[in-house]
């Protein structure tokens, strides 16, 4: 049983049925990082999908720019409370880097330029649900909003799509990335609210 | 699995103005397990109709039994910040549930030297580290660099002009700075951090709170000047003033 603020009447909203619990609306699009914007130059950048069994499936930012593109459109969520609904990308369907993985690893570490990290289930990755972006809303990526590459993962709250990702490490067992390990829910579905650890 | 974080109820106890603009809350909420300068709550206001809203917002003081302090700014388009600064009167309650972040926090058994950079309302988990660290007792100094509009915008005011040995704290003006100031108004610059903080050799941990574009400028200083990003740690919140 809630408790009532007396005297508050919040503002009411449109779109809330496309609106998790306990998110609000924003037109703009909020930075959150821990630390330092990493740097990342083209000509230094590669992504690396590296499976269980040690095999390593490499990308320089001229062949990951030569694979098939994508404009997936979708309302991201951030555990912070915000929402930003059709947003627009472009970039490379996970399925295209997966194509000629062999793996039987059931979970993934997403790792990045800076250190940051984030695990989640590799089927959370598939079949049409993740991408590795270059581009937002017609434009090259910011590097405060990840560029030049970052993962966008909108089912899930936004700090799964991890900024300048570097490479993906698939594991047989779960591994808990950096915000999972200070604090919040391991896997993160807006839709359950599953914001914190216990959720 | 661990046990959810419970929403609690809390009852507002005192209102202190804190500028123009902001004002500090303090909460009794009965349960409250502590925390670390630092962290955060959610607060979570419910309409008598039902309607809810919930927003994140920085501890401004170290662990003090059932007791949690927020400061409030108003941004005039929020929905929970108005009520906040205007409309909540003591003996009125919200629901709170937290502490929650481990990553952005000083603990006092750290030896490090500390330095923090504030933009605007981002001096309020860093008020807090600053008092957690007088209510340890701790001797690691701190220096704290503080950027805001003008004067009419400073927050805890008073108990920043009190000396407490071991802190340090510089004020940049980027509107306008008062009579006797050691600077002309202007955005935060490396010379700023270089005078008011510490060489990158002593290793200190900093800490950076503000809003994004604040937070970006100085996050990216204090690397150019040579500390290690890892010991770089930041808060950025909104609104975001552009993408």
């Amino acid at each position: 049983m809630s408790i009532i603020s007396r005297g508050f009447h919040g503002r009411r909203r449109p779109d809330s049925d496309r609106l998790p619990p306990g998110q609000y609306l924003v037109d703009d699009f909020p930075v959150l990082s821990a630390g330092p914007t990493p740097q990342v130059p083209l000509d230094r950048w590669e992504f690396a999908i590296d499976t269980e069994a040690e095999q390593t499936h490499r990308w320089s930012w001229e062949e990951f720019q030569a694979l098939p593109m994508e404009t997936p459109t979708a309302d991201i969520h951030c555990v912070t409370k915000w929402s930003k609904l059709d947003t627009t990308w472009e970039g490379v369907s996970l399925d295209v880097l997966f194509e000629d993985v062999e793996t039987a690893a059931e979970y993934a570490l997403i790792h990045s330029y800076g250190g940051y990290t984030t695990n989640l289930p590799l089927e959370d990755l598939l079949d049409g649900k993740a991408w590795l972006v270059h581009r937002f809303d017609g434009e090259d990526l910011e590097p405060r909003h990840g560029g030049p590459a970052r993962l966008i993962v909108p089912h899930l709250y936004f700090w799964k799509s991890a900024k300048w990702v570097r490479g993906i490490r698939l594991l047989n067992e779960d591994w808990p990335g950096f915000w999972e390990t200070a604090g919040y829910h391991n896997y993160g579905d807006p839709w359950r609210e599953q914001r914190y650890e216990g959720d | 699995m661990p046990p959810r974080l419970a929403w609690r109820a809390a009852e507002l106890v005192e209102i202190a103005g804190e500028s123009a603009t902001a004002r500090t809350l303090c909460f009794r909420v009965p349960g409250w397990p502590g925390h670390l300068p630092g962290q955060h709550v959610d607060v979570r206001l419910t309409a008598d109709d039902g309607y809810t809203a919930q927003r994140s917002y920085s501890l401004a003081g170290p662990a003090d039994g059932d007791l949690v302090e927020l400061t409030v700014e108003n941004f005039p388009d929020g929905e929970v910040s108005p009520y906040l600064t205007e409309v909540i009167e003591v003996g009125d309650q919200v629901e709170v549930r937290g502490p929650v972040g481990g990553w952005f926090v000083w603990r006092p058994e750290s030896k490090a030297p500390v330095l923090l950079v504030a933009g605007g309302s981002g001096i309020v988990p860093l008020m807090a580290m600053i008092r957690a660290r007088r209510q340890a007792g701790s001797r690691v100094p701190f220096r704290l660099i503080y950027s805001l509009r003008d004067q009419d915008r400073r927050f805890y005011a008073e108990e920043l002009r009190r000396p407490d040995p071991g802190l340090d704290v510089t004020y940049l003006y980027t509107r306008s700075a008062p009579a006797g100031a050691s600077r002309p108004p202007g955005r935060l610059l490396l010379d700023d951090l270089a005078e008011g903080g510490w060489p990158a050799n002593f290793e200190p941990d900093c800490y950076v709170c503000g809003p994004t574009g604040f937070v970006e400028a100085a996050a990216d200083l204090l690397v150019a000047l040579g500390h290690a990003p890892e010991r770089i740690r930041t808060e950025r919140f909104g609104p975001t003033g552009g993408s």
